[in-house]
């Protein structure tokens, strides 16, 4: 794992010297909110409907033991003895008090952790593939490049009042985790013969106007990965447009002006500038990679993972929250915040610290938060397996339901967001509650729903293969479905079924939608995104609204 | 002819808690919506929304609010401001924590 220089330690101190100040001068009066509102967002800090949150970056999603547990720390310091997992790999703490959080960056800043641009007109957390240097699949470990990414963007004179939000996302496997499609920039390792680069990908994005991203390089050699985003960067702070918040997305820019002329545009500003890149950058990735060279793996013999799988529970996680390592007896662990019932995303004080003691007994000191909010030990031995489960259970988080139906992502909707047009949280617990007593989503198999409280789509609900958007209709919260959306390599944007639901009614509408699909399924290998894909929206239309399929029949 | 002025309650964040409040007839802040001063003129409310503005050492963003009478004092009409009066329907926390305690 990266750790910090005595030039990161020096920076994050001096910042959050800084922020103390403009938080002391706010208190006394010193600075109005419209002074100050700018200076809260870029150090993370947010005002919500019932409180502050402080939104903690998690660099591309890897985060160490003892991280975690400055983290449990924190949680109950200074907040209410939980955080919440977001869908862009940070942490959000839901209660801090104003004069508090100076401390809790301080805090944060002992472990090498900040929240410097996880708001404002900047680049964002850098989000990676939650399994990277773990996958199978990997052509190679993603995050120093987006550690590179990172330093590079941090503070970035050039970049700090972009026209919008600017997000980035970086797979190095050809199973795209990481959702790059949906990113401003989503940058794919590819191989071209022997040589390896970047495709790069423009202009995705979800909110009100979702987008596929579109390459606008299809190779790209790996040691100008700098200045070709840099001149993407230059080419939209200049383009963008600023004088209207919701088409200020690249998306927006490369949508309007057409992909060949930002194209055009990306390469002159790109050959103009690469010169001044002379090989220092690269200089700074090769000591960065090498604090992401892999741990020293521990043989053990896979004997005693594959007699516990004679015990069905075991079994039945197992078959769910693990995934293929590299190393052939290890394995990657998804442990579920998807408890049936409980907030997407959330985990407590405690959970934060079973989950800091198991990466340290069994998986090398290393976690990742994905961004479908859950938790990840990227290694750990087969052999380990038994033993780690058993203590999973006993902390609440040996839920066997990733990539099944209640493995729901859920924003934190009006319960706690001031953008939010409806409450999204307490429909991700229904609609889990009820299916866990039907007892029907290991049957039903892999589905993706994702929820999302308002337009601006942090849940992700274009991408569903079930997404919901909770909207405000006259005054009543009502939830649009949209179905088919895909957020892997063969992206794709759902389509709306038809008219919103009411709250109480969106729980049996799913009900009526997935009882049809295990009607009209060819067997159980066909999952519901095959099943839509083969059959398109009619019979699934036809389950949502039996009363207008009734009239249409007569 | 304009439209009947629906009655409203000045309500806002506060600087240090970042908590729901809202402004009584005393020119306190509430943490109640019951308690807040409900506005039935719009030139006046106007003038209270103003008087809001000019204690940013105190609350931010301040704002109007739809509201109605109602047995204990004033109510909210949109479910938005319902859930500012609670807290969050995951946890009981916010207001909620502090009606149980």
């Amino acid at each position: 794992m990266y750790r910090y220089t005595d030039f990161d330690d020096a920076f994050l101190r001096e910042r959050n010297r800084q922020f103390r100040g403009q938080v002391e001068r706010r208190i006394d009066g010193s600075l109005t909110e419209d002074e100050f509102k700018p200076l809260r967002l870029m150090n993370g800090l947010y005002l919500q409907l019932h409180a502050y949150m402080l939104r903690v970056a998690i660099p591309y999603g890897t985060v160490s033991s003892a991280q975690m547990r400055q983290l449990a720390v924190i949680a109950e310091r200074w907040d209410k003895g939980y955080g919440h997992f977001t869908t862009r790999q940070n942490i959000q703490f839901n209660w801090p008090k104003l004069r508090n959080v100076p401390d809790m960056l301080d805090a944060l800043a002992e472990v090498g952790l900040h929240a410097i641009q996880t708001s404002g007109n900047t680049v964002r957390n850098v989000t990676a593939d939650h399994f990277a240097a773990a996958a199978e699949d990997e052509i190679e470990d993603p995050r120093p490049y987006a550690e590179l990414l990172r330093q590079w963007s941090t503070d970035h004179p050039e970049f700090q009042f972009l026209p919008r939000k600017f997000k980035i996302a970086i797979t190095g496997s050809s199973n795209d985790r990481a959702v790059t499609k949906a990113h401003d920039i989503g940058l794919r390792m590819v191989r071209r013969g022997d040589e390896t680069g970047f495709e790069v990908i423009v202009g995705g994005g979800l909110g009100r106007t979702p987008m596929i991203g579109k390459v606008v390089r299809d190779f790209l050699p790996k040691a100008d990965l700098l200045p070709y985003v840099e001149a993407i960067l230059a080419v939209y702070n200049l383009l963008g447009r600023r004088d209207n918040k919701y088409k200020a997305r690249i998306k927006i820019t490369v949508h309007e002006e057409g992909l060949e002329r930002i194209r055009e545009l990306v390469e002159a500003e790109f050959a103009r500038i690469r010169q001044a890149y002379t090989g220092a950058n690269q200089a700074l990735l090769a000591d960065i990679a090498q604090s992401f060279a892999p741990p020293v793996w521990q043989a053990k013999p896979v004997a005693a993972y594959e007699e516990a799988r004679r015990d069905p529970v075991f079994r039945a996680w197992a078959d769910t929250n693990l995934t293929a390592h590299k190393q052939g007896d290890h394995a990657i662990v998804t442990i579920s915040l998807k408890a049936h019932g409980a907030t997407p995303g959330d985990a407590t004080a405690d959970q934060m610290r079973v989950m800091a003691d198991l990466a340290d007994e069994y998986g090398y000191g290393e976690l990742r938060i994905s961004h479908e909010q859950n938790v990840v030990l990227p290694h750990v031995a087969r052999a380990d397996l038994p033993a780690l489960h058993a203590r999973l259970q006993q902390a609440g988080l040996g839920t066997a339901n990733i990539g099944l139906l209640s493995d729901i992502i859920a924003c934190p909707g009006m319960d706690y967001c001031a953008l939010a047009t409806a409450r999204s949280i307490p429909v991700a617990q229904e609609i889990a509650t009820r299916f866990e007593e039907l007892k029907l989503e290991h049957e039903i198999g892999p589905l993706k729903i994702k929820i999302s409280g308002c337009i601006n789509a942090c849940g992700h609900h274009h991408v569903g293969h079930i997404g919901i958007l909770g909207l405000d209709r006259a005054g009543v919260e009502n939830y649009q479905i949209t179905l088919g959306g895909d957020g892997t390599e063969d992206a794709a944007i759902g389509e709306r079924a038809g008219p919103g639901f009411a709250y109480d009614e969106i729980v049996p509408a799913l009900e009526r939608l997935l009882l049809a699909y295990l009607d009209i399924r060819e067997g159980e290998e066909e999952t519901f995104l095959m099943a839509y894909r083969r059959l398109g929206v009619a019979p699934f239309k036809a389950a949502l609204y039996p009363a207008e399929a009734k009239r249409d029949a007569a | 002819m304009s439209r009947a002025f629906k009655p409203k309650v000045v309500t806002a964040n506060d600087l240090l808690s970042g908590e729901a409040v809202y402004q009584t007839e005393a020119d306190t802040w509430s943490p109640l919506h019951s308690q807040a001063e409900l506005l039935t003129d719009e030139a006046d409310a106007q003038l209270r929304l103003l008087h809001a503005q000019g204690q940013p050492d105190r609350v931010v963003g301040p704002y109007l609010a739809d509201a109605e009478p109602g047995a204990d004092g004033p109510e909210p009409v949109h479910f938005r401001e319902a859930f500012r009066t609670r807290g969050p329907s995951n946890y009981a926390h916010g207001k909620q924590e502090t009606a149980q305690s």
